[in-house]
């Protein structure tokens, strides 16, 4: 057995989350920075040059990228050979408190859907635990705003849909929510499992690495050509037109049931705040 | 273009989908909560007359600063509620994204304009705000209502008064 200790991890989270808010990864800044060398539009090449200068001035470490600060999603892979010498969700929580206290992040947390009174630390966080071989852990974690999440969607599609209707779906959606999810996106699709694995495809797609290429070579085309559709939808950066719709597609598989296609489509905004950290 | 609030009809008139802004003056944030209370509200603590609601719930401010990361929210959110703050005076809102079809009927109606900034650009936007001065609701945390001081406050005109729109949905 390894123990990790609480400390190691909170900080882990801590830090992670206040980086995340003011720093996005360097492979997704050169694709925002390529998309606008070859934006032709005056005002969304303007916008995409906002979201770039809007960088440089996070960065600093003064203000965060976005007001909306997210909710937090943390994907741990538990290695079995790990021990925690402390209550894993809520040592968990306490870090997500702490750091969006002490880095003066929103709390836009509300502790009921009706009620909706907020809950002044940002918790609870979205967990979704796995136990996988191993001595080590790894975190998988995101700060993901409303305004993209708002516009994220799950559909039962019919097996003989197929690609096609995935494509249908996502087209049709993306046009849909124009500038309100905050393009340019990473559109993460989610196809198989059930109802609710599919959503966590589609979440785990949009926080695989930007530049990675689908092991399926089928999927690996189907990605590529439907960026070239979405981007040619004219929804454009904050949806004021343009072709820098998103900046990738990425879908994630899991086997289904002869009678299912289940199809999940979750949208990540401009400010793609995620974060791997191994312990 | 620069542009100076209180707007009037005139200045709002020749306003054009797509053209950029600098604000420099006095904005007043709401967003969901705010608006479920100013329109009942009798003496809201300012001129809603020629006044520019920005859309927005900011980040704590860090010691030293006024004001956290300030990015516009979704508008399309405030849309049934806007309608009436329109027929009170307001002529511009700040927010992201689409509106109703009814939200813009009521730009025409009233002589209003709705204006984009940049979504997610919360640090950019928050370095033109120079102060922050509480005014109604703060109980609602991050939703009160302040008056903020902005300086070269970048902005887009989304939809004019003459039913033009910036956004690429519009022009198929």
């Amino acid at each position: 057995m390894r123990t990790i200790e609480k400390k190691i991890f909170q900080e882990a989270i801590k830090q992670a989350l206040i980086e995340m808010n003011h720093e996005l990864s360097p492979a997704f800044i050169s694709r925002l920075a390529s998309a606008k060398e070859t934006e032709t539009g005056t005002v969304s090449k303007t916008i995409l040059d906002d979201i770039l200068q809007n960088h440089e001035i996070a960065r600093k470490g003064t203000f965060p990228l976005c007001q909306d600060t997210g909710m937090v999603v943390v994907f741990a892979d538990v290695g079995q050979e790990v021990y925690f010498s402390f209550d894993f969700e809520s040592t968990l929580n306490e870090a997500v408190a702490e750091a969006y206290a002490e880095g003066y992040l929103r709390k836009s947390i509300v502790d009921d859907p009706i009620h909706r009174r907020n809950s002044e630390t940002n918790t609870p966080a979205i967990t979704h635990i796995r136990l996988v071989p191993g001595d080590q852990l790894r975190l998988r974690i995101a700060a993901k705003g409303g305004g993209s999440e708002n516009m994220s969607t799950v559909r039962m599609l019919k097996p003989n849909d197929g690609l096609e209707g995935v494509r249908q779906e996502t087209l049709k959606a993306i046009k849909n929510a124009g500038g309100r999810p905050c393009p340019p996106l990473i559109v993460g699709i989610g196809l198989g499992g059930n109802l609710e694995k599919s959503a966590l495809l589609a979440k785990e797609a949009i926080l695989r690495d930007i530049d990675d290429k689908n092991p399926d070579p089928e999927l690996a085309q189907f990605e590529q050509q439907l960026e070239t559709e979405i981007n040619e939808l004219d929804v454009g950066p904050m949806g004021v037109g343009g072709e820098t719709t998103c900046l990738a597609v990425k879908v994630n598989t899991f086997p289904t049931h002869i009678a299912m296609l289940p199809f999940a489509l979750n949208l990540q905004c401009h400010a793609a705040r995620h974060r791997e950290v191994v312990l | 273009m620069k542009l100076q609030p209180p707007l009037d009809r005139r200045t709002v008139r020749k306003l054009q989908a797509g053209d950029r802004l600098l604000i420099s003056g006095t904005l007043i944030t709401a967003r969901d909560q705010a608006h479920l209370r100013l329109v009942e509200e009798e003496n809201p603590g300012f001129d809603l007359e020629g006044a520019i609601i920005y859309y927005v719930g900011p980040t704590p401010p860090k010691p030293g600063h006024q004001i956290g990361s300030s990015g516009p929210t979704s508008a399309y959110r405030m849309d049934q509620l806007a309608i009436p703050l329109l027929s009170r005076g307001v002529r511009g809102m700040i927010g992201k994204g689409e509106r109703s079809a009814e939200l813009r009927e009521a730009l025409e109606t009233h002589e209003a304009v709705y204006l984009i900034a940049t979504g997610g650009a919360g640090a950019l936007l928050a370095s033109r705000i120079k102060k922050r001065v509480p005014l109604l609701y703060e109980d609602l945390g991050p939703e009160a209502v302040y008056r903020l001081e902005v300086e070269d406050f970048p902005c887009y005109v989304a939809y004019d008064v003459h039913g033009n729109s910036i956004f690429g949905s519009d022009r198929q």
